[in-house]
């Protein structure tokens, strides 16, 4: 029995324990390497350099302005990505006879989050584009017409743009999973409250988010570490070009995938990797610490 | 819901359906209590002008990129906001033939073929064997595998060309295919690991009796019994893969092999020069149909799924 058991487990997992190494940890675990090295061009040789790119980078003023953009979309996508969620899912759960048409709004809401980003991305290049763009054209119909501008032509206003567009695309995703959360939580926490002369935002403030805060924290690491990851939108909404206006949305990742495949500097570009692995890893423990609240079991 | 064809199962990571009927029922009951009539129609007011208004911002850029696609490129540039006065079908013809989304679909489905079959095959095994039995080093094996949810794909990006390189595998189908595999694993061997521990053990007991080897086993009542999980996990990668684009973008560097999402990427930016945006809608467009089919078949599933997975993952 104990060697015929082996007879299954061994050609059952080799082929996923095979894929996975060849092509997620090999690369992963090498990239630790590289990024020690300058290897760089069409060249095979790896020069050792040790802690050199590491260096550069804290020098590389266009690699510091990047991470910069990292860090102000490390701050508004959470914040407003989750206070339109959370609106959103205590009004689909808080408004009366459980709301009208709620089928309805949560198929559309999350339907962006399915859609591929390079399509959302193109869609909205043209709704921010100057001429035939539709922001523009609202604005100008309804009289605000002086407020109309390029929005992607201009350094000021393009990474927020773009940051509304993930906005845009997630809110639904989250919505789903608040709700979900909120009505696990026990109708009788909320009657014996009312009983007490609780109001309707006291319910919210002192039950619901409280009991929700698990799923909140776990919520904020995913956008976090989404923000630290940003790239698609900015790199289909920038048309590919790193060069005026579209320079002001640059972000950490897109700076690396320029670096590697259109500079062919390997080992520099790596390095800029394992940075964004250092940051992932070091803001989910932060968050998780400074998030930690004591926990309701119920 | 209805739309559903397959069986539910009674797993709450796939079907929570009923557990919130049933709580949405009571929450309602609660508000009853909470505010006088007056109040509750105040806020089902200002709920619905928020959720509609919110509805709108969603639908309206979707509705105005279909009527788009149907107009010609003068009616784009001087009429954007009418109606067109007659459908271009044309457009989708250029967008299907000279600017060669047929050919950019053609490649994504050929890839998703592969990767999607793959995925699933080689995902339940593993997750049947982490699920089922007992052997040293299983949960170490596990704990591997989740070690992949973490890490950023960029950090693995340069040494991935690399390694796709040196194995012949850059622009190819299967290539790409076994990467997208690759990078699927970790979610959907966690996803699968707990679907088959919930399965009951009986049958698989009952075959052995009966004389059934461990392959029989697994082929002819597990993976049968396990069909509505590599449905959902099917519904989630088919998603994630079809719309993936850093990985093609980097592993299918020659435009004949472009898949969809990397050849409208291409195709904008292109537009850009040659004016033909009617095309470049046209060619959204045919990009979405196939999400916008599959998400609305398994819409109810799918948003379960993802949720769950959201929540554990």
């Amino acid at each position: 029995m104990y060697y015929r058991k082996y007879r299954l487990i061994v050609p059952f997992m080799l082929p996923a324990l095979i894929l996975y190494f060849v092509f997620v940890l090999y690369p992963y675990a090498r990239a630790f390497y590289v990024s020690l090295t300058s290897w760089g061009g069409l060249s095979s040789k790896m020069p050792w350099v040790g802690l050199d790119n590491y260096h550069k980078l804290l020098n590389d003023q266009r690699f510091l302005d990047a991470l910069g953009r990292n860090g102000q979309l490390l701050i508004a996508l959470p914040l407003i990505t989750i206070a339109i969620s959370l609106t959103f899912a205590a009004l689909f759960t808080q408004g009366g006879q459980g709301v009208r048409g709620a089928g309805f709004y949560r198929v559309v809401f999350f339907f962006p989050q399915v859609m591929s980003a390079v399509v959302i991305g193109i869609l909205w290049t043209y709704v921010y584009s100057p001429n035939v763009g539709m922001l523009n054209g609202i604005l100008r119909n309804v009289g605000l017409g002086s407020l109309a501008r390029p929005w992607l032509g201009d350094s000021s206003t393009i990474l927020w743009c773009i940051l509304a567009v993930a906005v845009w695309s997630s809110v639904g995703f989250y919505m789903v999973i608040f709700v979900a959360g909120m009505q696990s939580i026990p109708t009788s926490f909320y009657e014996a409250a009312v009983l007490d002369g609780a109001s309707r935002w006291g319910l919210f403030k002192d039950i619901t988010f409280p009991l929700l805060w698990e799923t909140i924290r776990t919520c904020l690491i995913y956008i976090a570490i989404a923000a630290l990851d940003f790239f698609t939108l900015v790199q289909v909404m920038t048309g590919g070009s790193s060069t005026g206006a579209s320079r002001s949305a640059e972000v950490t990742a897109l700076y690396m995938y320029t670096t590697a495949f259109t500079k062919s500097r390997w080992g520099y570009a790596t390095a800029i990797g394992v940075v964004l692995l250092v940051l992932t890893l070091l803001l989910s423990v932060v968050i998780m610490q400074a998030t930690k609240r004591e926990t309701y079991e119920y | 819901m209805s739309v559903n064809t397959v069986q539910p199962t009674p797993t709450p990571t796939i079907e929570p359906d009923a557990e919130l009927r049933e709580a949405k029922s009571g929450g309602a009951q609660q508000l009853e209590l909470a505010g006088g009539k007056q109040g509750l129609t105040t806020l089902a007011v200002i709920t619905q002008i928020v959720l509609i208004v919110w509805a709108a911002m969603v639908i309206f850029p979707f509705l105005w990129m279909i009527m788009t696609s149907f107009k010609t490129n003068v009616d784009i540039l001087f009429s954007p906001w009418k109606l067109p006065p007659a459908l271009e079908w044309d457009n989708f013809n250029r967008a299907w033939v000279q600017a060669r989304i047929g050919r950019y679909f053609l490649n994504s489905f050929i890839v998703i073929i592969m990767s999607l079959t793959g995925t699933l095959f080689v995902s339940a095994m593993a997750a049947y064997v982490l699920a089922r039995f007992e052997f040293p080093g299983r949960s170490w094996l596990y704990y591997l595998f989740m070690a992949g949810l973490m890490f950023p794909v960029f950090l693995g990006l340069v040494p991935l060309y690399f390694v796709v390189q040196d194995l012949h595998l850059l622009g190819t189908y299967h290539g790409l295919a076994l990467v997208y595999i690759a990078y699927s694993l970790p979610f959907t061997i966690f996803f699968l690991t707990g679907f088959f521990k919930t399965l009951p053990g009986e049958v698989a007991e009952a075959a052995i009796v009966d004389g059934a080897n461990q392959y029989q086993v697994f082929f002819n009542v597990m993976l049968p019994m396990a069909k509505p999980g590599l449905i959902a996990m099917g519904i989630f990668n088919f998603l994630g893969q079809w719309n993936q684009y850093l990985l093609p973008l980097v592993l299918m560097p020659n435009e004949n092999r472009y898949v969809l999402s990397e050849g409208l990427a291409f195709l904008a930016i292109q537009q850009g020069y040659a004016n033909d945006y009617a095309a470049l809608f046209a060619a959204m467009v045919i990009t979405m149909v196939p999400t916008l089919v599959v998400y609305i078949l398994f819409q109810r599933r799918l948003e379960s799924g993802l949720t769950a997975g959201a929540l554990k993952g």
